[in-house]
Formats: structure tokens, sequence, C-alpha cells
């Protein structure tokens, strides 16, 4: 469904991509892992055209995002729902009119149908009382909730979640995990999460893809990747104390 | 496979059937040489203005949803922030205006005793040049760098890159609600200020040069044509234009965080000071041979 070809790009004069080969499949939660400036972030944008590469291509099932234009990209990005790590809620409306923003703007739903719509995702995202807030008035974790759900309002195909948990609380960290999950298992949607936080990905990844220096150094099922002898690997395990097997299971089963 | 990132890339993604906002970073060697510098600096500017003429185009022809559930009662926002909140301003400035006017040229002519006609001279004034040119100023210096500042903060927020990807056209969603809204009002506004500068005029006439305000009036429409009128509206809806157009060009330019939102800010009001300045002088020159 989502497949690299070879994707080079560079910024501010480095290599942020260093030919990166991937694919991702249909119903997959796949996370992408790395140390700070290790191109996650930037893979990410570049499956939504955020960024284009320098060399290389993106396909988005039969679609190349990485030369669609126009009409064609909006009809790609349609397929999308997008957290972004700050949320990115416009300050000026409640959470209610973001989450119900995308079907105002691009459906002809009856106002009142989308305001239903908008409080039943925020309810998913336990934040059922938040409609009526403003951004401002929300902590971190609600606007990031907030932004979870305005992501899934027009059940896109694919979610792209930009380290959904970083500053959350634990409890609150897992609840989002539960709901990428339950995305996954109810409604066969694809996920991509970019991610430091392995705990969230051994629990409810289907593959995990480690990216160093722009490349992929370690890639497969939560199970081969805690056994992988990448040193790069072990450090990122044991930096989050991920040191053997069982003890994560038990630290974050759901 | 070839590696091509280069350090002089110029960003795509801007131009296509709809305008991309959400630009790559750009990176440039420094310039060898003065030339360099110069011919640099001079590409840069034409690059800067296609873009801000091909947003202005793509706002324009977005204009046919302005009525539209989401852009109705936007237009009429934009048009309470950028008209009325700002008619405390114009009230000061422009009674002042016209009182220093109405003094200055009142001073002198009383020398030849023709004091009487300051009306003449405060409105024509006015009405041709410095009603629509101290509006611009002051809208430019108020309502543009706002929209300069909020633009370049949703940028650096990522709130234009979400919309790009929930496929809401931000030149529809937020250009062209404030292209309307400030074309309609700058007439207005325009209005409003001469008709203060006016009044200060007659305050002035009355308390300092012994004018009655019958006088003065009367002096008022004897010579104003109502070309000179309609020409300062023109003149107005015009500033109103770029004062948008530059603001959310340079808004939607910004990067490196609060210093890139201050730069847009400060360049929005330099550009518009300058842009208003020299097509007030086309226009007239236009119109008046």
């Amino acid at each position: 469904m989502i497949r690299f070809e070879q994707v080079y790009k560079q910024l501010a004069g480095r290599t942020v991509l260093d030919g990166v080969d991937l694919e991702i499949q249909p119903g997959e939660t796949f996370f992408i892992v790395g140390t700070s400036g290790a191109g996650k972030s930037v893979t990410l944008k570049h499956m939504v055209r955020l960024l284009t590469p320098d060399s290389g291509r993106v396909w988005i099932g039969d679609d190349c995002v990485s030369e669609a234009r126009g009409r064609v990209l909006e009809k790609i990005r349609s397929r999308f729902g997008v957290l972004f790590q700050g949320a990115a809620l416009l300050n000026w409306i409640s959470a209610g009119e973001n989450v119900g923003l995308p079907l105002l703007e691009r459906t002809n739903k009856p106002v009142f149908e989308i305001e239903k719509l908008a409080r039943e995702k925020l309810a998913l995202v336990g934040l059922e009382s938040a409609f009526d807030k403003m951004p401002a008035e929300l902590s971190g974790g609600m606007r990031k909730r907030v932004g979870l759900a305005r992501a899934i309002i027009t059940a896109p195909e694919i979610i792209l979640y930009d380290e959904p948990t970083s500053g959350l609380d634990p409890v609150t960290s897992r609840a989002i995990d539960q709901l990428i999950d339950s995305l996954r298992r109810e409604l066969g949607v694809t996920s991509v999460v970019v991610t430091h936080d392995l705990h969230s990905a051994l629990a409810i990844a289907t593959r995990i893809a480690m990216l160093d220096a722009g490349r992929i150094v370690a890639l497969g099922t939560p199970e081969e990747f805690i056994q992988s002898s990448n040193e790069k690997v072990q450090q990122f395990l044991e930096a989050q104390f991920i040191t053997k097997r069982g003890a994560w299971e038990k630290a974050v089963a759901l | 496979m070839e590696k091509r990132g280069r350090w002089c890339r110029v960003p795509r993604g801007y131009f296509g059937s709809r305008t991309i906002l959400t630009r790559e970073p750009e990176f440039l060697e420094p310039p060898v040489n003065a030339w360099a510098r110069i011919g640099r600096a001079l590409l840069l500017g034409l690059r800067d203005i296609g873009r801000a003429l091909r947003m202005l185009g793509e706002a324009t022809s977005n204009t046919v949803f302005v009525f539209s559930r989401q852009n109705r009662y936007e237009v009429v926002h934009q048009m309470f922030l950028g008209g009325i909140k700002s008619l405390g301003v114009i009230t000061i400035v422009a009674l002042f205006t016209g009182m220093i006017l109405a003094l200055q040229t009142g001073l002198e002519l009383r020398r030849f005793g023709q004091e009487v006609n300051i009306g003449t001279a405060v409105t024509v004034v006015l009405l041709r040049e410095m009603g629509p040119f101290m509006t611009g100023l002051i809208i430019a210096a108020s309502f543009g760098s706002a929209i300069a500042a909020q633009m370049g903060t949703m940028v650096v927020a990522e709130e234009i890159a979400a919309l790009e990807i929930m496929s809401i056209n931000p030149v529809r969603f937020l250009v062209m609600p404030r292209l309307v809204a400030l074309a309609l009002i700058m007439p207005f506004l325009t209005i409003y200020t001469n008709a203060i500068g006016i009044l200060g005029g007659a305050i002035v006439g009355y308390t300092q040069l012994g004018v009655t305000f019958t006088a003065y009036f009367e002096n008022c429409t004897r010579f104003a044509e109502t070309k000179d009128l309609f020409v300062g509206l023109f003149k107005a809806f015009i500033f109103g234009v770029i004062i948008v157009t530059v603001a959310c060009h340079q808004g939607f330019g910004a990067s490196e965080g609060a210093v890139g939102v201050g730069r847009a800010t400060r360049r929005t009001v330099i550009i518009s000071f300058l842009t208003i300045l020299t097509m007030g002088y086309f226009i007239t020159r236009v119109f008046y041979k």
C-alpha cells in the first residue's frame, strides 16, 4: 500500500534519507523508531508529500505521491488522516469545530450531523466535554487527542501519527495505543506511527523499522526487533530499559 | 541510485493547479561576490512577486466561494477585525491630519487673505491622496501585520500543512476571505477617514483661523470633484488588495520559528508601505494628466 523506492533526501546539506526502501501493507500498524534526527518525521512527511524526494519515489497504492500534483495529490491526501506532533489545531475555533472541520470543508453533510460525528470522535478519545473549549484552554495531551479525533473523523484508510504519545502521561499514552490498535482491529485502518516510545511500538506494532542516519537498520515484527543483534537497536532497547524478552511483555501488556 | 540533493535547490511544489503553500526549507550558498549578491536579490525578488501574484490570482478565482457556508461568516468577521476594530486609530490619525493640513495651509493662505479656502485644500488633498494613503498605512501596520503574524505562526505550527493534508485549500480558506473583506472595507474606511479629516479641518478653521463652518463646508464642495472621491476609493480598494497579498505571502513564507514570524511581520509593513506609496503615484498618474 505504501512503498518507498530508494528515497534520498537532503535538508540543509545533510542527508536525512539515504536510500530508504520500505513497504507497508494494508491493515498494518507500522512503527518507525529511531533517535532524534534519524529521519522519522521526514519519512512520514514524504507519504503525504509535505516533502518531495531528491530522488526515488513514494507510492500510495498505485499512485506515485512524490510526483502527484493538483487534484491527484488532493485525492491521494484524502485517503490520509494525520496526527501532527503539536496537534496543529486551529486556535480560533473550538475543539469540536476543529474535529468537524474536514467534514465541513470537504463534504455537504449538514452541520448538525457533523457536530454529532465530532462529538462521537471526541468521546472516542475521552474528551466529550471538551467540544466547546478553545485549543488554548486544553493541555498538550488533550490537544493531541483532539488532533487524533480530527484525523479519524473522515474514516481515512491510512493514519499517520507523528509522536502520538510524546509529552503524555503513561496512562493516556496507553489509552492512545489502545485506540490505534482498535482502529486496526475493528476498521482495518493502516497506521504509520513515528515514535521514540518503544513500549508502545512493542505492544501494538505489526512491524517496527528502525531508522539511523537516514537508513533502515532494522525491520521486523516486535519479536524479531527485540531479538535483533544490531548494535543501534540494542542501544535503543537498553536506553528504554528493555533488555530481556519477557520483561517488556509484562510492562506493556494492554 | 544517484543522489541529487543540492544546496541551491529551488523549493518545489509551490506552483501547481492549486498553490501548495507548504514549502520545503531553502538553502543557498553564500554569493561569491557583490554582483552575485545583487543578481540573486533581483531573481528572488522577482520570484516572490510572481508567487504573490499567483496566490492573488488563485484567491481571486476562489471568490466564487465567498457565500459558501465555510466562508461567509469569515468574511464578515475579517471585515469586523480589519475595519471596525481599526476605527479608533483611524479617527485619531484622520482628525489630526485634517487639523494639521488646515493649520499649515490656512496660515499660508491667511497671508493673502484667502484662509476661507482651506476647506478646498483639505478636501481635495484628502479625497485624492491623503485619505486612502493614510488608511492604507494604518491598515497595513495594524491588520496587515496581524495577518502576517497569524499566517506565519500557522506555518510554524504546521497548521497550514494540516489544512493541505485535509485537502482544505489554504488560499480559499484563509486568503480569500481576508482579501474580499479588506477590498470591500477599505473604501468605506477611506470615506470615514476623509469625513473625519475634513471635520478636523473645520474645527481648526473655526477655532484658529476664524473660518465659519458654513463657509468652510461651502468651499469643501465647491471645488472637489466626484472624480476625486472615486479615484481615492479606487486607490483604497487597490491598497486593500496589496495589504492582504503582501501579508499572506510573507506569512506563508515564514520559517525558523518566532524569528521568522517577526521577520515576516516586519517585511509586510515595509513592503506594504512602499507598494502603497508607489502604486498611489501610478494610479494618480493614470487619472490626472
